[in-house]
């Protein structure tokens, strides 16, 4: 198995392909199939970052493998009413982050990460979010959901009341009701919208319905991208900020298990972006409002703003990708794979047929 | 203020020559180095973030492989973290490392499937999210430099340089027999033809340059060369007369000479002919053609003219000029385009294209203010009715043939 891996990782010296790390390595016969079926393309298994170098999550202080199943649920207390009071703090500050390996961008955060926290509560509860600004540049908190005007985070609309536009070092206190039940999002609202909202002032917000939903492994992607060079199209796109990262990290899932996926696209300058998994169907809540899914498909297209939950079970072990369905961003950045079941049982041929049956470049890696 | 130069001077008088040249010299120096132990006092740090400049020199096709030649042009060391060809992200590796300083330069080689005939566009990430971007209009493999592509270049030289030269010159008989009244109208022929070919070489060259790293002069190598290329032609020329006004020469002599001048200059030129061909053919831009393979010929051809038309007086039908002498004035003036047409396949490098270019065009103004006043009439004056006829037939042939080669 080593010595296989080795000679096909010796042919392909500058390989880097789309091999989930830490997978199996390939069989001998799985190299040689895919290099035959592929004239003129040795050397090249797909679009990849530069092998040899990898994101630093430490310093970019959040890792979207863990960013992926963390709900902030806040702190709760219950009122003389009997509501539930749900509080959190939001901090937004600029810091300095890593979106591909070696390329760094002044983002702009909520909690130091992007996306923000994924602010979640249940359908009816009081919430109340104490926003500081310790950015150099004045934001807000822009919540989708229902709420009056003074706590719509919109400059220019309850400035006197010491609302609207939050300077730096100022900080303003919202509150609101959890409604309606479903998956959301908050984002800055101050202009240039594209650039404070692209810069990294975003998150997810999930109500949860009263009744709750059936349990599941939930994860939250949001769909994202970065205009690194400021040219109003974007270089990098991913999940969760660091393109890519899925690919290098699969996503661990067990087979037969009800897989909740929280999708929110906040993709800016390009107006649609879209979800697609492998080898697997999935049932299409539209922005979660209703209980009842809209569609059982295996793609769906999100503008800009718009949210949904896609349903799904795996029934296979195996590496199963999933990307965006516009090729070009899945080729810069936007892919990963679910990897379900027990690695150790995955083969050549599964691995492949994730995705094509070109030989990955991480052959030569690890075996 | 003139108090102390009057002092200064006084003392200065009695010091020898050489250290009062040297003191300025060391004066300078020590303030260098003074302002570089400091830190520059007084400048502070750089304001905003470092401007990236890099530029793509070369760019090389492969099987399955992009390769790229960058140079930091710009004052800050730049780091090249991620590729994209075509909006998809390739691996790569760095011949001289990802992090590249000032006017240093790197090659990246990145895996990519490209296809033969597709257009692709390339942008290189850097550490601080700035692009850079490269296109190839048209993939197409990039020849491999061995024997017989040296020697494809040199046959290339040959066809374009040498053959139409040498055939231009078999206007020599009839150069002869022309009426003495035309030799005048002849000479302007070829100053038209020179002027439009330095021209059209100086648009060339800048054109060059307009792609190579500021740094290293760009535009300004053009006229560097044109400059250098001049002024050593001209000294040249001056050490030559001497010589020749101590050993006394004939008229056939002095036509040789002339022939020689224009022989030098056009083949000045024709070295930066070949180079654009040479580095146009390797990066595909070029295709070889018959066409354009005659069209250069016809058009070099009206250079032999040129370097024959000097030799007019003489007995003969070559007018006294040995064949071999005539064989020697050939190579000299089309071979260079073999040489070019190696370099520029084999080390394009748009500075020294641009560069290249201005030696040629300094070279061919050179000989236009060597032989004009051999348009000279009776009368003394340059500008004369067949004089003005043979600058426009000059002008008007090149630019005919030159519409047989615009690549």
């Amino acid at each position: 198995m080593l010595g296989g891996a080795l000679a096909a990782g010796a042919s392909l010296p500058i390989v880097q392909g789309l091999l989930p790390r830490e997978s199996g390595g390939l069989g001998t016969a799985g190299a040689k199939a895919g290099h035959s079926g592929h004239a003129g393309h040795e050397g090249f298994a797909h679009a990849g970052f530069a092998p040899g170098r990898s994101v630093n999550h430490r310093a970019n202080g959040f890792d979207p493998t863990n960013l992926l199943r963390d709900f902030d649920y806040g702190k709760t207390r219950r009122l003389a009413s009997g509501r539930v009071l749900r509080e959190w703090e939001i901090v937004a500050q600029d810091r300095e982050i890593e979106v591909a390996p070696g390329v760094k961008y002044e983002a702009w955060t909520y909690n130091g990460r992007v996306p923000g926290p994924t602010l979640r509560a249940r359908e009816g509860e009081k919430l109340r979010l104490r926003f500081l600004n310790a950015s150099d540049h004045p934001h807000t908190m822009h919540f989708h959901g229902i709420h009056t005007a003074l706590m719509d985070g919109m400059p220019g609309i309850g400035e006197n009341r010491g609302g609207g536009q939050v300077g730096p070092g100022e900080e303003f206190t919202y509150e609101f009701d959890a409604e309606p039940f479903g998956v959301h999002l908050y984002h800055c609202h101050v202009s240039p919208l594209a650039s404070h909202i692209s810069r990294g002032l975003y998150g997810a917000f999930i109500i949860d319905p009263k009744k709750g939903r059936p349990e599941a492994d939930e994860m939250v992607m949001v769909m994202n991208g970065f205009d690194t060079n400021f040219d109003l199209s974007n270089e990098v796109y991913a999940v969760n900020t660091v393109g890519f990262h899925y690919v290098n990290e699969p996503i661990q899932v067990s087979r037969d298990e009800l897989l909740r996926i929280y999708l929110v696209n906040v993709l800016e300058y390009d107006p649609l972006n879209s979800f697609h998994v492998h080898a697997n169907f999935f049932q299409y809540y539209p922005t979660g409002t209703s209980l009842e899914p809209s569609e059982y498909t295996d793609t769906v297209i999100q503008g800009q703003g718009q949210r949904g939950i896609a349903e799904m079970k795996f029934p296979f072990d195996g590496d199963y990708m999933f990307h965006a369905h516009v090729s070009e961003f899945a080729e810069l950045g936007w892919s990963g794979f679910f990897r379900v079941g027990n690695p150790s049982r995955l083969t050549a041929a599964a691995a492949s047929a994730a995705y094509c049956d070109l030989p990955w470049g991480g052959a030569g890696r690890k075996a | 203020m003139e108090a102390a130069a009057q002092a200064e001077r006084a003392p200065g008088g009695r010091l020898p020559a050489w250290l009062l040249g040297l003191i300025p010299l060391a004066l300078i120096g020590a303030a260098i180095g003074a302002f570089a132990l400091l830190g520059g006092p007084g400048l502070g740090e750089r304001t905003g973030p470092p401007v990236e400049e890099v530029v793509v020199e070369r760019t090389t096709l492969r099987p399955g492989e992009i390769e790229l030649t960058l140079r930091n042009d710009g004052p800050d060391p730049v780091e090249f973290a991620q590729v994209a060809v075509n909006d998809a992200y390739a691996s790569f590796t760095a011949s001289d490392g990802t992090e590249v300083g000032r006017l240093g330069s790197t090659t990246l080689t990145i895996a990519y499937p490209w296809i033969e005939g597709e257009a692709y566009e390339i942008f290189i990430l850097t550490s601080s999210g700035g692009t850079v971007d490269a296109s190839i209009p048209v993939a197409t493999e990039t020849p491999e430099a061995d024997l017989s592509f040296y020697g494809l270049m040199a046959l290339l030289g040959i066809y374009v340089g040498v053959i139409p030269v040498s055939l231009g010159m078999l206007w020599l008989p009839f150069v002869r027999r022309v009426d003495a009244r035309w030799i005048g109208a002849l000479i302007a022929f070829t100053v038209g033809l020179l002027a439009l070919l330095a021209i059209d070489a100086a648009l060339e060259g800048l054109d060059i340059a307009a792609a190579a790293p500021g740094a290293f002069g760009g535009a300004a190598l053009v006229f560097a060369g044109a400059l250098v290329a001049y002024l050593l032609l001209a000294g040249v020329d001056a050490y030559l007369a001497r010589r020749r006004a101590n050993a006394g020469g004939s008229a056939a002599q002095g036509g040789l000479y002339m022939a020689l001048l224009v022989a030098i200059g056009i083949g000045l030129h024709n070295l930066g002919e070949g180079l654009a061909i040479g580095s146009s053919y390797a990066t595909g831009a070029l295709a070889l053609g018959a066409f354009l393979v005659v069209g250069f010929a016809i058009h070099n051809t009206t250079e032999g003219l040129a370097i024959v038309a000097p030799l007019r007086d003489g007995v003969g039908p070559t007018g006294g000029t040995r064949f071999g002498h005539l064989a020697v004035l050939g190579l000299i003036a089309g071979a260079p385009a073999i040489l070019g047409a190696w370099i520029g396949a084999a080390a394009f490098n748009p500075s020294l294209a641009a560069l290249l270019f201005g030696v040629g065009v300094g070279a061919i103004v050179r000989v236009i203010v060597q032989i004009a006043p051999a348009m000279r009439n009776d009368e003394g004056r340059i500008l004369h009715p067949l004089s003005v006829a043979g600058l426009l037939a000059g002008i008007a042939l090149l630019y005919v043939t030159g519409l047989l080669v615009s690549v």
